[in-house]
């Protein structure tokens, strides 16, 4: 079989840039195009919640290191705006068109907006995804704004708060839910980071939304919570989680929505059909698929992690999936680091219902937390422990039962699983999924595993 | 092309995968200039020192137990923005 | 029973790598034992040889450092190196925040120091040198006492003592009854020269690391004149007796490796991934030992709870998993992920400044020895099987140059 000649790679971060590599490490020689719609060579963004935004680091200070020579065209600060899978054809806005034999789709995420009816377009009110968000805010906080309102106290709200505080800025968090992170880690090791919060003086408001944003001249002043109060603030970061960038995508064929982007285990894209599309691929944020480990729903992370190892699993497949397809199944890991500690995550917490600390404590922010689903160890969470993780990702691959049996020096003498807390939807997610068909994959139930 | 141009003038670039990395410290000790900790754990780094940290990034990168520092390898010039229209 | 068979041959294969007249090669021996990376010995105890599987062990909540036999005495207070979480980590710490600013800056001293023990044998005419003697031995020893706060007048009674007390780290079954009491005896005058350095350091103060430690204002800080006693000889003893085996290890395989050393001679910079490759191929510690505070399954079998398990370092080094071409010694290797200074919680809280010294030291031998050559290969080694390295390292030169410096 002859090989692609043309290759057109949508989406110019770190996804799209490692398959990049990744197909000429896999032997790809032909025409290599990658399509980004901002003006910036690849990036990273962790540090820009971070150490952009404490003022450590400046935003052209987190381009991201390029592995190999590519040897590619790059068509930046340019959005794709179509594309034809009969002509094989991506549509640019401005217009152009790109032909390819085959197709990554790398669009990513970004920040959901605050609406503009209820204040969105104010000057003051920002997001955190990009470098020009990142440089806006930092040029915001360096100000010394007398207040900053944080919306939504996931990974970003949290980092963000993190660094107001590192600051000396005055911040109130509003957060939905009964605790931080209730969403990724659930209400136990939410209510251990509450304390982080409140130790480091931030007015954290649990329960409580905003009601609306309010300005002056086209200028933020107040935010009305649903708590009856009403906050002065002069600059709000919205940090209410990710929309997949899917627009572009919207009439192609593809089962792709703001959720994300349909495609196999061999990261193949799904017709809205369920039946995989012909030399279109996905990897990245923007993906949705079934991971191996956790049958009978698709996956979506915002993670790093596995942006890099899907690029790589697509890059593979695209050139020899034919004779040797790979399965996309790493293990999902994540870290974030905010009020001074670290962080990490193997597996996936949300799906849990039980959870115990097996190592440290809670009070001394040194600990390590397993979460188990049905007497399963499914995931780890460690805080200023990353040396022992590891062991814990071996133990959740070999799909070892929970609790775990571990006797650790620095366990406690007997280890009490609690209920994980996670918020459950009304219809109740409590009942095991029917394993899908492939056709029905495109409306299995969905598991959000990003950093909101 | 810069191949040919001495060590020090190439641009330096890294990333550090922090998933992997489990805060041994060595690449703080070894480059304390492009690499901190903020807290105990908690790594924060240059992705883009200058060129003149070259030696002590190496060494950084050598050192780390986990193998989790990347430095860049490319030698063609970084993309820019926009393509001229053909 | 093929696995009977397999028990055998590896409590052999083990017992064969740790016999005196294979201490200058036992990596055939390790390379037979990597065929199965976790087994059972005969005396009940684990081994583990493959990189991934201690890796993995070395990470795993469920491995105490705890790695005496049950029978064996326990001490009175642990050393952060056999002790577990939560007392390791404060120890740790308290160490780590007195240990490393001072070694961060101390690159230029190292040179200066390396430059003069090479300078009192700078020679225009054909010499011999022993690297151990001259070089590798002195050059640490120097360092940590000076870090430490020990007087250079102590250096030499110092210096026997962790030779003696060294060979009592080697598998117990290896040793005479005459070493074990000697060993006994080491112990006890250790103690007495520990206690009467903290007591005249308690007097006079200063601003080295021991005084450091006993008046740490940190959370977890002072130490307890007995913790501080344990953590001054685990320091000064593995100041003494690792480092000097990564200089003579390094300097062996530049040796034997002509186009590594011709390489070293122009790129001063080939030092940095060169020592890597040495802690990878010739580690200067071989093994390290832990227990089990709960069943591990692994690599296909399960060590119970209660097992001493040996990490054999030096094979996961030589893994063919998880390297590639292991045997060969390649200088400048990329991913090198070696297990020469341990992993995990107990990582070596010294690796900074032996790789420091290491750089520095291979880099002025490589520069200022003209054609040297190894007078006897092997060379003689010491006793000891796990802190393994030569006794001497005698190498003959054309010409000793005068010393610039490293940069």
């Amino acid at each position: 079989m002859n090989g692609p000649e043309r290759i057109v790679v949508v989406g110019a971060s770190l996804a799209g840039l490692r398959a990049a590599e990744a197909l000429r490490d896999e032997g790809f020689d032909g025409e290599l195009t990658l399509i980004g719609d901002e003006p910036y060579a690849p990036y990273d963004r962790p540090p820009l919640s971070k150490a952009v935004l404490s003022g450590w680091l400046p935003t052209d200070h987190t381009a991201l290191p390029r592995a190999r020579n590519i040897d590619a065209r790059w068509l930046l600060g340019t959005p794709a705006s179509g594309v034809d899978l009969r002509e094989r054809r991506v549509a640019l806005a401005d217009g152009r068109e790109v032909p390819y034999d085959r197709l990554l789709i790398a669009t990513g995420t970004r920040a959901r907006p605050w609406p503009r009816q209820q204040g969105g377009a104010l000057h003051g009110v920002q997001v955190l995804r990009s470098r020009d968000d990142a440089d806006r805010l930092r040029a915001a906080l360096a100000a010394g704004p007398d207040r900053v309102l944080v919306i939504g106290a996931g990974f970003t709200g949290g980092e963000v708060a993190s660094v107001c505080r590192d600051l000396d800025l005055d911040v109130t968090v509003t957060q939905r839910g009964s605790a931080p992170l209730l969403s990724a880690l659930g209400g136990v090791i939410g209510s251990a980071v509450t304390g982080w919060y409140r130790d480091a003086g931030v007015d954290l408001r649990l329960g409580t939304t905003v009601q609306a944003l309010e300005g002056e001249a086209g200028r933020l002043r107040r935010a009305a919570l649903s708590d009856g109060t009403v906050v002065e603030a002069e600059v709000a970061v919205v940090a209410a989680g990710a929309l997949a960038n899917t627009e572009w995508l919207t009439g192609s064929g593809l089962a792709a929505d703001a959720r994300g982007v349909v495609c196999d285990d061999a990261c193949r894209a799904l017709a809205d059909d369920g039946t995989p599309v012909a030399d279109v691929y996905v990897a990245g944020d923007v993906a949705r698929w079934p991971h191996p480990l956790y049958p009978g729903q698709l996956l979506r992370l915002d993670h790093w992690d596995n942006a890099v190892a899907q690029a790589r699993t697509a890059a593979h497949n695209m050139i020899h999936g034919s004779r040797e397809p790979r399965a996309h199944r790493a293990l999902p890991a994540f870290w974030s680091n905010q009020f001074g500690v670290n962080l990490k995550c193997v597996g996936l917490p949300s799906l849990a219902d039980r959870v115990v600390v097996t190592q440290g404590s809670l009070d001394e922010r040194r600990f390590v937390a397993a979460y188990g689903q049905r007497g399963r160890l499914v995931a780890a969470v460690a805080v200023d422990s990353p040396r022992v993780l590891d062991g814990y990702a071996a133990l959740i691959e070999a799909g070892a039962p929970f609790p775990p049996v571990l006797h650790a020096s620095d366990g406690p003498d007997r280890l009490d699983a609690l209920d994980a807390a996670f918020p459950r939807p009304a219809a109740g997610r409590s009942s095991t999924p029917s394993t899908p068909s492939v056709l029905s994959i495109p409306s299995a139930p969905s598991v959000l595993a990003g950093h909101e | 092309m810069p191949t040919d141009s001495p060590p020090d003038a190439r641009e330096l670039r890294l990333v550090v995968d922090l998933n992997r990395c489990q805060s041994y410290g060595q690449c703080v000790y070894a480059a304390p200039d492009v690499f901190r900790f903020h807290g105990e754990e908690a790594l924060e780094y240059d992705y883009a020192p200058d060129p003149r940290l070259r030696r002590e990034v190496e060494r950084a990168t050598a050192a780390c137990p986990v193998q989790a520092i990347t430095l860049g390898r490319a030698t063609e010039p970084a993309p820019l923005a926009s393509e001229p229209v053909q | 029973m093929t696995s009977t068979t397999h028990q055998h041959t590896a409590s052999d294969l083990f017992a064969q790598a740790l016999r005196y007249e294979h201490r200058a090669n036992p990596y055939p021996y390790y390379e037979q034992l990597l065929r199965q990376p976790v087994i059972r010995m005969d005396d009940g105890t684990w081994l583990a040889s493959g990189h991934r599987e201690i890796s993995l062990l070395l990470r795993d909540p469920r491995i105490s450092a705890d790695r005496l036999p049950p029978q064996h005495q326990r001490p009175i207070r642990k050393s952060l190196l056999v002790e577990d979480p939560p007392r390791h980590d404060q120890l740790r710490r308290l160490v780590t925040q007195q240990f490393v600013p001072r070694v961060m800056g101390m690159r230029d001293h190292i040179d200066a120091l390396v430059t003069g023990l090479l300078d009192a044998h700078t020679s225009e005419r054909a010499g011999q040198l022993d690297v151990v003697g001259d070089l590798a031995y002195p050059l640490p020893v120097t360092v940590i006492c000076e870090l430490l706060g020990v007087p250079r007048e102590d250096e030499s009674l110092f210096g026997s003592l962790a030779r003696r007390l060294t060979r009592g780290l080697d598998p117990i079954d290896t040793q005479t009854e005459d070493e074990i009491r000697e060993l006994q005896q080491a112990r006890g005058e250790l103690v007495e020269y520990l206690e009467g350095l903290i007591a005249r350091h308690d007097a006079t103060g200063g601003d080295d690391l021991l005084s450091g430690l006993m008046h740490s204002q940190e959370p977890d800080g002072p130490m307890d004149p007995v913790d501080l006693r344990v953590t001054l000889g685990l320091l000064l003893i593995a100041g003494h007796e690792t480092t000097v085996n990564l200089i003579a290890n390094g300097t062996l395989a530049l040796l034997r490796h002509p186009d590594a050393l011709a390489r070293l001679r122009t790129d001063p910079d080939l030092a940095t991934p060169l020592v890597e490759e040495v802690l990878r191929y010739d580690p200067p510690v071989q093994m390290s030992g832990r227990s089990t505070l709960a069943d591990i399954d692994i690599a296909g079998t399960t060590i119970p709870k209660g097992s001493r398990v040996r990490l054999l370092l030096a094979a996961g080094n030589r893994d063919p998993q998880r390297f590639a071409d292991p045997d060969r010694f390649v200088p400048d290797r990329p991913d090198n992920a070696h297990l020469g200074f341990g992993g995990g919680i107990h990582y070596c809280i010294g690796a900074t400044l032996a790789r420091a010294e290491a750089q520095i030291a291979l880099t002025a031998l490589a520069r200022r020895l003209e054609s040297p050559r190894l007078i006897a290969d092997p060379p003689p080694y010491r006793e000891n099987a796990i802190l393994r390295g030569p006794e001497r390292l005698p190498v003959s030169f054309t010409r000793l140059v005068p010393g610039a410096g490293e940069a």
